[in-house]
C-alpha cells in the first residue's frame, strides 16, 4: 500500500492529531485571554467536524488492514463517528463550565481531542499490542482529565482512584494478553484465532485464563460490575464534561475493543466454556447492582454513574445473544451497536443539561433541581426527554435500544437468555423510579423563593437541541440507524 | 391511503406544537386553541361513526405504511365496531374535559393543555393501532402525560407524587412483560401485525400453531398480555394503583383516567388477548376459571369497598373497579364459550355487553367525576359527612347528579342498564353460577350509590351552619354554565342510549359477530 492510500485511510486520526496539536500550540502562543475563550474551542470543533467528514468519506471502503496493526472497516468507522460526536458535544457543553473553574482551558480541549483520537485508534486495532496502546492512551488522558480541577479535592480523589484502579486493570489485561501471546506466538487477532483453532488442550486452558484477565480489563473500561468500583467516585468528582465523556466515549471504546477481541481472536470460545457465561453473570450483576444502588443516590452525577453500570449490563446482553445464523434484523451485536448509538445522544443530553445547571448554580444535587421547569423550561424539557430515554419509554432512542437487545435475547430462546431478558426488564422498571425522581423534582416541586431563572449559553443550547432531537429521531425513525448498525458488523460474516 | 384515522390521532399533536409557541401568559389564547383543536377529532370521530359500513363490518378506514422495515414494523391502522365508539368517547371526553379545565385550571395553564393534548394523541393511537409495536408505543406514550398531570395538578393532601409514580411504575411493570411476549410472537411467526396474528394462527393456517405449539410458552405469553391489560382495567388484585391515582388527579385528569385509560386495558383484551390466544383465554375462563373469579371479585369487592368510603372521589374511583369487573366478566364468558357450538349467540351477547359497558362506563363515570369536581370546587372537601341536603340548596346539581348516579347503578331506561343486562344474559347461558354471583354486585352497587352518595350528599335537610363549618364559609352556588355545558352531552347520551341503544349496539355487534360468527 502506498503512502497516499495509508494517509487517506488514516485521515480521521491524522486530522484529530493535528487538531489537538494546533489547539495546544494556539493556546500556548496566543496571549489574548478573552478572545481565546471562544476561539480555541471553536478551533477544536472545526477540527472535529473535519474528522467527522473524513470518517463519512471513508464509509464504504471494504475492510482494509493499515500498517499491519489497524484495520479500517465499517465497525471501526462506526465507533470513530461516535467518538468524534462525543468529543464535539462535550466541548460544546464544557465551554461555560470551565470558566472560573480552571485557567488551563486550552489544554483541556486538546486532551479531549487526544482522547477522541485514542478511541479512534482503539476501534481500529486488530493487534493486541495496538489494542493495549490505544487503551492506555485513552486511560492516561482520562486520568488527567478526571483529576483536572487541581483545587477541588473531589476531582483529585477522582483522578487518583481512577488511576490506581485503571493501572491494576490494565496490568491484568496485559497479563492476559501475554498469556495469549505465549499460547499462540502471535499478537495479531486473526492469527491468534487460527492458532487456537488448531491447537491442543493446554492451549485452550491458557485461553480461558486469558479471557478472564482480558475481561477484567475490558469490564473496567465499560464499567461493568464487579469492576465498577472506581466509577461512582470518579464520575462524581471529575469535572462534569469529563464525566460525560467517560460515560459515553470511554464506554464506547471499551465495547469496541471487547467486541473485536472476543469475536475475532476468541470467537471459538463463545459457546462452550467461554466468555458467554461469564459475561451473562457480569451482566446480571451489573443490571441489579447498578439499578438498586442508584435508587439511594442524592447526587445526580453519582446516580448517573450507577445508571451507567446498569446500561453497560443492558448493552452487553446484545453482545451475548448473538444468533447462530446471520439472518434477520436481531443479530445481537447490531442491537448493542444501535443501543450505543442511542446512548450517545441520551447520555450527552443528560450531561449537557447537568453541566449547564452546574455552570449556572454550582450544584449537582438532585434536590437542587426542584422547580427547574420554572427556572429553565429548556433544561427541564431536555432532561425529561433524556431521562425517559434512559428509562426506555417508547418514542425515544433508548426504548429501541432495549427493544433490540432484549429481542436478541428472546430470539435465541434459551433459558439463560430469557432469564437475562426478564432481569433486564424488571430492573428497567426499578430504574424508572430513580429517573422519574429527577422528573418529580423538576416538575412537581416548586423552586425556592429567591430562585433565579437559569440562562443557558448559545453553544450549550445547540448541544441540547442536537442531542434531544437526536433522541427523538432515533426513537421515531430508526430505520437508517438500524441499517447503519447492521452494516457496521460485516466483520461478523467472516466468523459465520 | 386512508388518512382519517391518522388525522384524528395527530391533530392533537399539531395542537401541542401550536401551544408550545404561544407565550405562557396568554392563557385565554392557549385555552381557546386547545379546545378548538380538540373539536376537530371530535367532528372527525362523528363522521367516522356515521361513515362506517355496518353491513360490511370488519376493519375499515385502513392505512398501511412501512415504519421500520428492518424489523417488519408497519404503521398499520384501522377501525372497526369496537374501536369506533372508543375513539368517539375519547374525543368527546377530551373536549369536555378541556372545556371544564379552561374554567378551573389557573396554575401552569400552558403545560396542562399541552400535556392533555399529548395524552389524547396517545389514547387515539392505541385504539387505531393494528401493529403490536405501534400499539405498544402508543400504550406507553400515554403514561408520561398522565404521570405529569397527576403529579403537578394533584392536591397536596392526596399525595400526588406518590400516586403518580405508583400509577406509572405499576402500569410499566405490566407492559414490559407484554413487550417480551410481543417479541416472542414476532420470532415465532415473523409478524407484528395484529390482524394477521388474529386470523392466521392455527394448526392448519399460514402462521402455524401459536408459538410453535409450545403450550407452556403460549400460556406464559398469554398471561404476560393479560396481566398488562388487567393492571390497566383494573382487575382485582391489580387495582391498588387506581384509588390513589384517581383521587389525586385533577378533575379532568380523573375523567380521562376513568373514562378512557381504563378502557385501554379492556380494549387490549378484546383486540389482542382474545383473538390471538383464544385457547389459553378459554382455558383460564372455563376449565380453570381464574379470570371469571377475578372479575367477580372486582365487582363485589369493589362494591363493598365503595360502601366503606367517606371520600366521594375515592368512592367513585372504587366504583370504577366494580363496573369494569362487569366488562371482564363479559369477556371471560365470551372466551369460555370459544369453540363450544351453540353458544355463539351468547358469546356475542356477552361481548356486546362488555364493549357497551366500556362506552357507557366512560360516559357515566366521566360524568360522575365532573360532578365531584363541581362540589369540590366549591367546598374544597370531599368528605361525605360534610354534605347533606344539597337537593334543596342546589336542585339543578341534584337533578343532573341523580340521573348520572341512577345510570351508574344500572337503572333501566338509562345507558348503564343495557350493558349489564347483555353481559349477565350472555354469561348466564355460558357460566350461570358466575352470572348469578355477578347479579349480587348490582345489588351492592345500588346500595352504595343510593345510600352513600345520594342520601349523604343530597337528601335530608340542608344546614347552612354545617356547610359553613365544613367549608370555612365557602359560597354554595348551583351549577354554573360551563359545568352544565360539560354535563349535558353526557346526560343526553345516558338517556338516549338508555332508551334507544340500537345505534351503538348495532355497531359493536359487527365486531362481536366477526369474532364469534353468531348473530
Amino acid at each position: 500500500m502506498n503512502l497516499g492510500e495509508t494517509l487517506r485511510l488514516l485521515s480521521p486520526e491524522l486530522i484529530l492529531l493535528l487538531t489537538g496539536l494546533v489547539v495546544l500550540i494556539v493556546d500556548l502562543a496566543w496571549g489574548e485571554e478573552n478572545k481565546k475563550t471562544l476561539w480555541v474551542p471553536a478551533l477544536a470543533l472545526t477540527g472535529l467536524g473535519a474528522a467527522l467528514v473524513a470518517t463519512f468519506a471513508l464509509w464504504g471502503t471494504p475492510a482494509t488492514p493499515v500498517l499491519a496493526v489497524m484495520a479500517v472497516d465499517p465497525f471501526g468507522l462506526f465507533f470513530k463517528g461516535i467518538a468524534i460526536a462525543t468529543v464535539g458535544l462535550v466541548i460544546l457543553a464544557a465551554v461555560p463550565y470551565l470558566q472560573g473553574r480552571t485557567p488551563y482551558r486550552g489544554e483541556f480541549y486538546a486532551l479531549l481531542v487526544f482522547a477522541g483520537l485514542a478511541i479512534c485508534l482503539a476501534s481500529s486495532a486488530i493487534n493486541l499490542i495496538s489494542v493495549y496502546l490505544a487503551m492506555e492512551f485513552l486511560s492516561i488522558t482520562s486520568y488527567i482529565l478526571a483529576g483536572y480541577l487541581r483545587g477541588d479535592l473531589k476531582s483529585n480523589e477522582a483522578g487518583l482512584k481512577y488511576f490506581l484502579y485503571g493501572a491494576v486493570a490494565s496490568a491484568a489485561m496485559l497479563y492476559g494478553m501475554s498469556l495469549l501471546y505465549g499460547a499462540t506466538g502471535t499478537t495479531d487477532l486473526a492469527a491468534i484465532a487460527q492458532t487456537l483453532a488448531g491447537g491442543e488442550e493446554t492451549l485452550q486452558w491458557l485461553a480461558v485464563a486469558a479471557i478472564i484477565l482480558l475481561l477484567a480489563g475490558f469490564a473496567f473500561k465499560i464499567v461493568l460490575a464487579p469492576f465498577h468500583q472506581w466509577a461512582p467516585d470518579a464520575y462524581e468528582g471529575a469535572p462534569t464534561p469529563v464525566t460525560a465523556f467517560l460515560s459515553v466515549g470511554s464506554k464506547a471504546a471499551g465495547f469496541a475493543i471487547l467486541m473485536r477481541v472476543l469475536l475475532t481472536a476468541l470467537g471459538a470460545f463463545r459457546w462452550d466454556i467461554g466468555w458467554m457465561a461469564f459475561l451473562m453473570a457480569l451482566s446480571v450483576i451489573s443490571m441489579a447492582l447498578g439499578n438498586l444502588i442508584a435508587l439511594r443516590q442524592t447526587n445526580i452525577k453519582r446516580m448517573l454513574a450507577y445508571s451507567s453500570i446498569a446500561q453497560a449490563g443492558y448493552i452487553i446482553i446484545g453482545f451475548i445473544c448473538m444468533p447462530q445464523t446471520f439472518e434477520g434484523a436481531f443479530l445481537g451485536i447490531n442491537g448493542a451497536l444501535f443501543y450505543l448509538f442511542a446512548y450517545l445522544f441520551t447520555n450527552l443530553a443528560v450531561f449537557t443539561a447537568v453541566i449547564a445547571f452546574e455552570s449556572a448554580t454550582g450544584s449537582a444535587e438532585i434536590a437542587d433541581y426542584r422547580g427547574l421547569v420554572k427556572r429553565s423550561p429548556l433544561l427541564a424539557g431536555v432532561l425529561l426527554v433524556a431521562l425517559l430515554s434512559l428509562a426506555g419509554v417508547p418514542g425515544t432512542g433508548g426504548f429501541l435500544g432495549k427493544f433490540f437487545v432484549f429481542g436478541s435475547a428472546i430470539k435465541l430462546g434459551l433459558l439463560q437468555t430469557t432469564v437475562l431478558a426478564i432481569v433486564g426488564i424488571v430492573t428497567s422498571v426499578i430504574a424508572a423510579f430513580y429517573y422519574l425522581n429527577v422528573v418529580r423534582q423538576m416538575f412537581f416541586e416548586s423552586a425556592d423563593e429567591g430562585a433565579t431563572p437559569i440562562t443557558v449559553p448559545l453553544g450549550v443550547k445547540v448541544g441540547l437541541a442536537l442531542t434531544a432531537v437526536g433522541i427523538l429521531v432515533v426513537g421515531l425513525y430508526p430505520q437508517p440507524f438500524i441499517r447503519l448498525a447492521t452494516d457496521s458488523i460485516q466483520m461478523l460474516a467472516a466468523i459465520y | 391511503m386512508n388518512l382519517l384515522l391518522t388525522l384524528i390521532t395527530f391533530i392533537p399533536l399539531v395542537g401541542v406544537l401550536l401551544i408550545l409557541l404561544i407565550p405562557k401568559d396568554d392563557e385565554r389564547v392557549i385555552k381557546n386553541i386547545a379546545i378548538a383543536i380538540s373539536v376537530v377529532p371530535l367532528l372527525l370521530a362523528i363522521y367516522l361513526w356515521l361513515a362506517y359500513n355496518k353491513a360490511a363490518g370488519g376493519i375499515q378506514f385502513e392505512a398501511l405504511a412501512p415504519w421500520i422495515p428492518a424489523i417488519s414494523v408497519n404503521y398499520h391502522v384501522g377501525a372497526d365496531g369496537l374501536s369506533i365508539p372508543m375513539i368517539f368517547l375519547t374525543a368527546l371526553l377530551t373536549t369536555l374535559s378541556l372545556i371544564y379545565s379552561s374554567f378551573t385550571i389557573t396554575r401552569r395553564v400552558k403545560e396542562f393543555f399541552l400535556l392533555f393534548l399529548l395524552l389524547e394523541m396517545g389514547m387515539f393511537g392505541v385504539f387505531i393501532s393494528l401493529d403490536l409495536v405501534l400499539f405498544y408505543v402508543f400504550w406507553e406514550i400515554g403514561l408520561v402525560p398522565m404521570y405529569l398531570l397527576i403529579g403537578i395538578w394533584g392536591q397536596a393532601k392526596d399525595r400526588p407524587a406518590y400516586s403518580a409514580i405508583k400509577f406509572f411504575l405499576y402500569t410499566l411493570a405490566g407492559s414490559v412483560f407484554m413487550l417480551l411476549a410481543i417479541l416472542a410472537l414476532y420470532f415465532y411467526h415473523g409478524t407484528f401485525d395484529i390482524t394477521r396474528l388474529s386470523q392466521e394462527l392455527g394448526a392448519d393456517k399460514p402462521l402455524g400453531q401459536i408459538l410453535g405449539g409450545n403450550n407452556g410458552l403460549a400460556t406464559a405469553a398469554f398471561w404476560a398480555f393479560f396481566v398488562a391489560f388487567a393492571i390497566k382495567v383494573p382487575l382485582w388484585p391489580f387495582h391498588t394503583w387506581l384509588p390513589d391515582a384517581h383521587t389525586a388527579a385533577p378533575t379532568a385528569g380523573s375523567v380521562i383516567l376513568a373514562g378512557i385509560l381504563l378502557k385501554l386495558g379492556a380494549y387490549g383484551m378484546l383486540r389482542i388477548a382474545l383473538p390471538i390466544f383464544p385457547l389459553q383465554f378459554q382455558f383460564y375462563s372455563w376449565t380453570v376459571p381464574i379470570i371469571p373469579i377475578l372479575a367477580l371479585l372486582s365487582i363485589i369487592y369493589g362494591a363493598l369497598v365503595c360502601m366503606a368510603q367517606w371520600d366521594l372521589k375515592r368512592l367513585i374511583a372504587y366504583s370504577s373497579v366494580s363496573h369494569m369487573g362487569f366488562v371482564v366478566l363479559g369477556l371471560a364468558a365470551a372466551a369460555a364459550a370459544w369453540g363450544r357450538p351453540g353458544l355463539e349467540n351468547a358469546a356475542a351477547m356477552a361481548t356486546n355487553g362488555a364493549a357497551l359497558q366500556m362506552f357507557n362506563h366512560g360516559i357515566i363515570t366521566g360524568g360522575l367525576f365532573f360532578l365531584v369536581g363541581v362540589i369540590y370546587d366549591r367546598a374544597h372537601t370531599r368528605d361525605l359527612k360534610d354534605f347533606g341536603g344539597l337537593s334543596k340548596a342546589t336542585p339543578y346539581y341534584y337533578g343532573i347528579f341523580l340521573v348520572t348516579a341512577l345510570a351508574s347503578l344500572g337503572l333501566p331506561g338509562l345507558a348503564g342498564f343495557w350493558a349489564e343486562f347483555f353481559v349477565l344474559r350472555g354469561a348466564f347461558e355460558i357460566m350461570p353460577w358466575f352470572a348469578a354471583i355477578g347479579v349480587l354486585g348490582i345489588v351492592v352497587t345500588a346500595a352504595y350509590i343510593l345510600w352513600k352518595i345520594v342520601q349523604y350528599v343530597f337528601l335530608g335537610d340542608f344546614s347552612q351552619e354545617k356547610w359553613d363549618a365544613a367549608t370555612h364559609g365557602a359560597k354554595l352556588t348551583d351549577m354554573l354554565t360551563f359545568e352544565k355545558v360539560t354535563m349535558w352531552p353526557l346526560v343526553l347520551f345516558m338517556i338516549a342510549f338508555g332508551v334507544y341503544p340500537t345505534p351503538i349496539v348495532d355497531l359493536i355487534n359487527t365486531f362481536a359477530k366477526k369474532l364469534f360468527g353468531g348473530s
